[in-house]
């Protein structure tokens, strides 16, 4: 490789962002080996009881940050779990043979892959899903959720913060059609929690999913929020040693506990200083690149979490752009999908067409991130894009003025 | 997924980026893909009166591995005669670059190239015999549709 | 003073999985899912913890698939096999962990036919009672077999061979839960003739929430958690990079210690038990007559109640268990002693000693002149108590 040996610039914080020193530091008590490394169901001796002590600590600390309820908190391996426990726990609950409410459910066709592959395997197991549109702004339409809602629709799941356009959905406004005709509503949480206020005493959220490692925490750990009052009953999806109530057995992963909890402490300490700090370097990466032509941003900025800015420059393709910007660590999409060579689903649901489809890049910048790497980052974002616009026939063609979408292309 | 030297080499370094005048006579322009897939080629060749390819210039949208394919096909076609350029096979551009599969469809979009580059030039020599004026408008359009198999 | 002797139910980190995590917890902390640097670092060294893995049970890398747990690698078994295939009999042995007890039970209620096979009064499996059971079955109707390769309670060793003869016979897909096992015996996936075979990686001093299923190539299974497509769409999430090194180291070292720690903890368990003989003459060490895990000792002393010993044992600063770490705080008997016709009163009795590679003769020692202790003043107390 020709390129130094010098860190690339990490922006891409919405796949997931370094621990925060904090988090490390209290997650080492339990990972040394004169550590706590006890089981916290070990009910027989001091080992079992600190770390249980410990994970209860850590269930407060989480359930502080979105005003809850620590018993509403179950751990899990990840946002992944929690979306699919959430999703799969409900509909087998409320669609299985006991209670027959129905089989409907309702989400996007933003949602992340976790909800999304959750809906595909329901369908398969013979329930309905209704995959809603969103706005051309990224935004779910409420009356054409509304106009989506059945009699037989048991679950609505819409995320709160996108994960490639940062967009904020209205929760507390989705929450009160659903809560309205007893619809229960799951709202996957993995990149608005420590960026976004969530007060669930009084949205009416039934089941949130969090994820640590999107939040300066450890990778492997989750959680869902699951509501007590009116009280939402799912069925457990990993069954064993009737761990978390029931609803998710396996042994408890202490350290990453521990760390979860410690990152959601300080979440809630530091939310505000967090997005101000993101804010300001937004600005400053979009007032950097905005003069160059063809330049669109994706979703509504106004209605954005600041930490995620997501931009298409047009007539340059996505993957060569990335490539060019090997300084630089940030994605074309979400981690998911981008070994794959299609483009955003994200980004067509929104109606975009497929080149600037193809050619968006998803800055996720956070706590760590500074002015001199958004510099940076805009001097190497100028030199990409002039150099592929250079190298590119669709930019010389837009520049004599053809309209592009009026070319028979070869399909091939 | 990790790039081969020549590959990074040719996308770093392209050779023989540019446009030749399309409505040259002795220009042929070879137009592929679409943006839809993710990659569009325009190749153009510039034919000496004996049919020896003396020139080719290229701008591709498309992956590295697309830029790299085309900016490789200039280098190989130069000098050719036209029979000989239009034997290019895909594979011994997948081949020089060592293109992963995933990434063949780039080395078969500039043998595409190559030959719809050709076919215009013939096009034009062929009109020009039947003492019709250039095909002014053949770029886009004709080539871009005509060779997509 | 501070002895810890319930390594079955979870071990320490080992410092040198520690230092292989390190990197990963703090610099490296990049999605394995993602294209730039950082995730093909994430990437690289999950490929190397996929080979340490695999060499622990001489399994291939490909058939390594990374979990949360135990657990979630025994329900992704189960659940994701029984998916694949029309509901038949599911066949367990009587002693299994809640982890495969549990998602068999659920599907008993989707319509699976569960059977058990008993076991004899020292917890060995009696392979005729497995073949009575196919025997009795319709012709293809038996699906899914699991049993363990070591009880985490007694210790027991299952002998997975001629259950995996049987198995092919009668084509049942068969299930080996190594959790207990692996790192204390040889394991052997490729030999075994299972399908699927689950560890975690707590038990042998790497990070508790990871684990693997091993699978076999040729089964079809259906993903628990769908998602992102990770480890090739068989279990989406975003990987536990750090957990998974360590797994990956702490599989290395119980494969190259393998012996060393046998031994050890053999010497030990030897040394307990002659003592617990010699010196607490009444008490009945249960599944003694079988092949056992050099680490685990179950026993009971009659008469004594095991909650109240525990207790005691506790506050001398003496870590032990009554059996499995996973039952929520439920005072009910083993199970496993159960289903080897130990009677309730005495089960409840049951103390689990189970020995790490840290351990060492003089904590043998403590625990046995505390426990002689402890129960001389319970067996006065009783004494009193009856007068």
């Amino acid at each position: 490789m020709t390129s130094s040996n010098r860190r690339p610039i990490y922006m891409d914080y919405a796949a997931t962002t370094p621990m925060d020193p904090r988090v490390a530091k209290k997650m080492m008590q339990f990972l040394t080996p004169d550590g706590e490394f006890g089981n916290p169901a070990s009910r027989s001796h001091a080992y079992g009881w600190t770390a249980e002590a410990a994970v209860d600590e850590a269930r407060k600390q989480v359930a502080a940050l979105v005003n809850a309820n620590p018993k509403e908190i179950i751990w899990t391996s990840g946002a992944t779990e929690s979306d699919n426990l959430a999703i799969k726990g409900i509909a087998h609950f409320y669609g299985g043979k006991n209670t027959k409410k129905g089989k409907h459910i309702i989400t996007s066709k933003i949602e992340h892959k976790a909800v999304l592959d959750t809906c595909r395997q329901l369908e398969r197991e013979g329930y309905e899903v209704t995959y809603l549109d969103p706005e051309p702004t990224g935004l779910i339409d409420l009356n054409k959720l509304e106009a989506a809602m059945r009699d037989d629709t048991i679950l609505v799941s819409i995320m709160h913060v996108n994960n490639e356009l940062g967009v904020i959905q209205d929760i507390a406004a989705i929450g009160e059609l659903t809560r309205a005709r007893g619809i229960v509503f799951h709202v996957d949480a993995a990149q608005s929690a420590g960026k976004v206020d969530i007060d669930l005493s009084s949205m009416k959220v039934d089941l949130m999913s969090f994820s640590a490692h999107k939040i300066y925490g450890p990778k492997g750990m989750g959680a869902l929020y699951v509501r007590r009052k009116p009280r939402i009953r799912l069925e457990a999806q990993t069954h064993g040693g009737g761990h978390e109530r029931g609803m998710r057995s396996g042994t408890l992963a202490t350290h990453q506990i521990v760390g979860m909890g410690e990152a959601f402490r300080i979440a809630k300490e530091d939310m505000a200083k967090d997005q101000l700090h993101v804010a300001a370097l937004r600005e400053r990466l979009y007032d950097g690149v905005k003069d160059l032509e063809e330049v669109y941003v994706n979703g509504d900025m106004a209605r954005s979490v600041p930490n995620i800015f997501n931009i298409s420059f047009n007539y340059v393709e996505g993957e060569s752009l990335i490539m060019s910007l090997k300084d630089l660590a940030v994605s074309s999409g979400s981690a998911c999908t981008s070994a794959s060579l299609e483009p955003s689903y994200v980004l067509r649901a929104l109606g975009r067409n497929d080149e600037l489809a193809h050619s968006s890049i998803r800055f996720s910048i956070g706590r760590f991130t500074t002015e001199e790497d958004v510099d940076n980052a805009i001097t190497h974002v100028r030199a990409a894009i002039e150099k592929l616009r250079a190298l590119s026939p669709l930019w010389d063609m837009y520049k004599e003025g053809i309209d592009l979408s009026q070319v028979k292309w070869a399909a091939h | 997924m990790a790039y081969s030297d020549k590959v990074l080499d040719h996308y770093e370094n392209p050779r023989n980026v540019g446009t030749l005048e399309k409505d040259d006579p002795s220009v042929g322009t070879g137009m592929v893909g679409a943006p839809a897939c993710g990659d569009v080629m325009r190749l153009q060749i510039k034919v000496s009166d004996d049919g020896i390819i003396e020139e080719a210039r290229f701008k591709t949208y498309g992956c590295g591995s697309a830029i790299a394919s085309s900016s490789l096909l200039t280098e190989w076609v130069k000098g050719k005669s036209l029979e000989e350029a239009g034997q290019i096979k895909n594979t011994d551009l997948a081949e020089e670059l060592a293109l992963p599969p995933v990434k063949i469809h780039c080395s078969v979009l500039a043998e595409d190239a190559i030959k719809a580059a050709i076919e215009d030039f013939r096009g034009k020599v062929g009109n020009k015999k039947a003492d019709a004026s250039s095909n002014a408008d053949g770029s886009n359009n004709a080539d871009g549709s005509g060779k997509a198999a | 003073m501070s002895v810890y002797l319930d390594y079955n139910a979870t071990t320490p980190l080992d410092k040198r999985v520690l230092d292989a995590m390190m990197p990963f917890l703090c610099e490296q902390f990049g999605n394995a899912s993602s294209g730039h640097q950082s995730g093909r670092i994430a990437r690289a060294a999950m490929g190397v913890a996929r080979e340490q893995v695999a060499a622990l049970v001489n399994a291939h890398p490909s058939q390594v698939i990374f979990t949360s747990g135990g657990t979630e690698a025994n329900n992704l078994a189960l659940k994701g096999c029984a998916a694949r295939l029309t509901s038949g009999h599911i066949i367990l042995s009587g002693v299994e962990h809640s982890s495969v007890r549990s998602p068999a039970n659920v599907l008993k209620k989707a319509g699976w036919t569960l059977d058990e096979m008993g076991v004899d009064a020292d917890g060995r499996l009696v392979i005729e009672n497995l073949h009575t059971i196919f025997s009795g079955m319709s012709a293809g109707s038996a699906k899914i077999l699991a049993v363990m390769l070591a009880n985490n309670e007694t210790g027991v060793i299952y002998d997975t061979g001629p259950i995996a003869a049987l198995a092919r016979e009668f084509g049942a897909t068969l299930l080996v839960d190594a959790v207990q096992a692996a790192g204390k015996i040889p394991v052997d996936f490729t030999h075994s003739g299972a399908q699927f075979m689950s560890l975690s990686a707590h038990k042998i001093y790497g990070p508790k929430g990871a684990g693997a299923l091993i699978v076999d190539k040729a089964v079809d299974i259906e993903p628990m958690l769908n998602g992102g497509g990770q480890e090739k769409a068989r279990r989406a999430g975003t990987e536990n990079v750090a957990a998974i090194v360590g797994f990956g180291k702490a599989a290395e070292l119980a494969l190259s210690e393998l012996s060393t720690r046998h031994e050890q903890a053999q010497m030990l368990l030897h040394h307990l038990e002659t003592r617990l003989h010699s010196e607490l003459p009444q008490v009945c060490i249960f599944g003694q007559q079988a092949d056992r895990l050099p680490n685990t000792s179950f026993f009971a002393l009659p008469g004594l109640d095991g909650e109240t010993l525990l207790m005691s044992l506790d506050q001398a600063g003496l870590a032990v268990s009554s059996g499995s770490a996973c039952a929520t705080g439920e005072v009910e008997p083993s199970h496993v002693l159960l289903a080897m016709g130990v009677s309730p009163e005495h089960a409840r009795g049951a103390i689990r000693v189970s020995l790490g590679k840290e351990s060492r003769r003089d904590e043998i020692d403590s625990f046995i002149d505390c426990l002689k202790q402890q129960v001389g003043a319970l067996q006065s107390f009783a004494a009193v108590a009856c007068a």
